[in-house]
């Protein structure tokens, strides 16, 4: 560009893609800090100065989570629709495929039987970067599944939850998988088996007032952003000073929805002791007890 | 005539002020104008009608949203009798935007209960705006549970902007309250009529809307989003509000459709804020109604029933997955059917 034909004196370093998979560098959103990827990553995506948690994709929460070779995915083949021909200022198909081919992989959640420690579990896992891991008829639809195949391989069921909330581009149909996965959850608890959810950074609306919300045990990694609406759609609603660490794991816990905040590190030992101690030896007498509210 | 006036509804007003104006002239003059008189109602009606049966997605969201539009309480004051307001969650507060108590529907004993709007500035910071607390949620399940343990039939009538996004709502877990009435409203060994009398506002509305039967007002819409929240996010300006209202085929004949309400109820010509009576007549013949086709089903039938409808909403595409190749031999052959094939699932729900 002849513009800026006087800038050609300094000399440009071009890396290519496939050398910087996710970028070498990244910065720290809670410190700032410039942290090496291959560190963080060995480091579980946890910033080793100010404990920041990045947000993870479903294959290394998978990793982190289930013994080596021990995740059977299910239900790979659901693929979205345009339901409502939805078009905005994209196509909702166009936004499928764009993320589907950035992400490697077609929705925002996997799911599938996984052993953690000696505990087979039906796991479910969303990743925030495919369409905000909004919640659409496939996910619904995947969710409902794991629930009622563990339900009938009589397994407790964990769900690692991220999310935006609903996926508008399919209208009410993405309204109506808060009530299916909700009945899902209500039918595996009548079986007596414990449901456990990990709310991660962010978790919010649909998602967050449906199945996310439901846990046996709810345990939420440090720092996440947990609620119904977001906080600009309650800043602009209310004209309100939002609290200090407002809508924040840490606030949660404080305000009692929360059974605890659990840092990355000591997840899976987390996972496996509550579900030692949950799991019950004699599953068709705890299937019998009345079911708690 | 209503004092209040949609900017689509604009043509009647014009012939509403020509119809005054040719009475005046009537009186003042002595001279008989009648016919001329008649044929300008006639006019009037033809002319709302002709409005009322073309009204696009975004026109319905404003009717759904007449200040005049019949609400909860107008409707248990002309559809039931003896109606005895409970009040309360028994664990915070009592939540005026939701309304619920027991009355009987044509000799029927019902469960009632329905988000409430104001119809001004007092009443509207009363119960909020029809945005209800999570206290409002719990409360309705307390009543629901209520119900369910003495076997009556439960409706609840839905008209909300959406469940209140405050600090005290996220501080009191307004996104749990909608969740565990999702889940519990499914284990109520009781029929559920849901209907829709004005605004559908996502999960707010859906918080007490899982149930065997969901009726819609004809003017009423249901989403997952306020079209403004739509065109907010995707244009960036509430200005295509009206867009966003096609896109999200919000209105109960798109919903009626996709199978995802059962019933479209019609409204009076003009919409129910013309004649609040003959509304309530119409939802009261269809909650009956739906509510006699549902008492015989035994609760496990009717729970299970109540399961497969909501299992079957979606739509989504089906392709077989090859055998995985791990390391490792898979445990079982792989449980997807081969013959599934391109099967767009969009299942009516069973009944």
């Amino acid at each position: 560009m002849t513009l800026f034909g006087k800038r050609s004196q300094y000399s440009t370093v071009r890396v290519r893609k496939r050398d910087m998979p996710d970028g070498l560098w990244v910065k720290c959103p809670g410190c700032s800090d410039i942290l090496y990827r291959q560190e963080l990553d060995e480091a579980l995506g946890v910033c080793r100065k100010c404990g920041h948690h990045f947000p993870l994709g479903r294959a290394e929460r998978i990793a982190q989570l289930a013994e080596a070779g021990a995740f059977e995915e299910w239900d790979a083949g659901l693929r979205s629709m345009d339901p409502l021909g939805f078009t905005g200022t994209a196509s909702y198909t166009s936004k499928l495929e764009s993320h589907a081919r950035r992400c490697g992989y077609p929705d925002a959640i996997a799911c599938g039987r996984a052993r953690i420690g000696p505990h087979a579990v039906g796991l479910g896992v969303m990743d925030f970067r495919f369409l905000g891991a909004s919640m659409g008829s496939v996910v619904g639809e995947k969710v409902a599944r794991l629930i009622e195949r563990s339900t009938a391989e009589r397994m407790p069921v964990v769900m690692c939850c991220a999310s935006g909330g609903a996926r508008m581009y399919e209208g009410m149909f993405s309204l109506m998988q808060m009530a299916k996965t909700s009945g899902a959850v209500a039918r595996h608890g009548d079986a007596g088996l414990p449901y456990l959810t990990v709310l991660t950074d962010p978790t919010t609306a649909g998602v967050m007032a449906s199945f996310a919300s439901l846990g046996d045990v709810i345990l939420a990694e440090p720092g996440a952003l947990i609620g119904f609406a977001g906080p600009r759609v309650i800043r602009e609603t209310t004209q309100q000073e939002l609290p200090q660490g407002f809508q924040r794991s840490e606030f949660l816990l404080e305000h009692g929805l929360i059974d605890c905040v659990v840092p990355r590190s000591r997840l899976k030992a987390t996972l496996v002791e509550l579900l030692t101690c949950l799991v019950p030896d004699n599953p068709a007498r705890a299937g019998a007890a009345p079911a708690a509210g | 005539m209503p004092a209040y006036t949609l900017p689509f509804e604009k043509p009647i007003l014009e012939l509403q002020a020509k119809l005054g104006e040719l009475r005046r002239f009537s009186e003042s003059q002595e001279i008989d104008v009648g016919e001329e008189i008649r044929r300008m109602e006639e006019k009037i009606a033809e002319t709302r009608r002709r409005i009322y049966s073309t009204l696009t997605p975004w026109q319905k969201v404003q009717v759904s949203r007449h200040p005049l539009r019949p609400y909860t309480r107008d409707y248990i004051a002309r559809m039931t009798e003896g109606f005895i307001e409970l009040h309360g969650d028994r664990r915070y507060a009592d939540d005026p935007a939701i309304v619920g108590g027991v009355a009987r529907i044509d000799g029927r004993r019902v469960m009632l209960l329905g988000t409430q709007k104001g119809r001004d500035t007092k009443s509207n910071l009363r119960c909020n705006f029809g945005c209800a607390f999570p206290e409002g949620y719990r409360k309705a399940l307390r009543l629901m549970r209520l119900a369910a343990r003495f076997g009556t039939p439960i409706v609840t009538l839905i008209d909300t902007p959406g469940a209140f996004p405050g600090i005290e709502s996220e501080e009191r877990h307004i996104a749990e309250a909608i969740a565990v009435n999702l889940r519990e409203m499914f284990r109520l060994p009781v029929p559920i009529v849901v209907c829709v009398i004005g605004e559908g506002g996502s999960g707010g509305a859906l918080g007490i809307g899982v149930g065997d039967r969901i009726l819609i007002l004809e003017h009423a819409y249901y989403s997952v989003i306020s079209p403004e929240g739509c065109a907010a996010i995707l244009w960036k300006d509430r200005a295509f509000s009206d867009r966003a209202a096609n896109a999200l085929k919000l209105t109960a004949g798109d919903l009626l459709e996709a199978g995802l309400v059962d019933e479209v109820i019609p409204e009076p010509e003009g919409g129910a804020h013309t004649d609040p009576e003959a509304t309530a007549a119409r939802l009261r013949e269809a909650i009956v109604r739906n509510l006699d086709a549902l008492s015989s089903r035994p609760a496990d039938a009717l729970m299970a029933a109540r399961y497969d409808k909501f299992r079957a909403m979606g739509v989504f595409g089906e392709t077989p997955v090859p055998p995985p190749a791990p390391p490792e031999a898979p445990a079982e052959p792989p449980d997807t059917p081969a013959d599934t094939g391109k099967d767009a699932r969009q299942d009516k729900p069973a009944e």
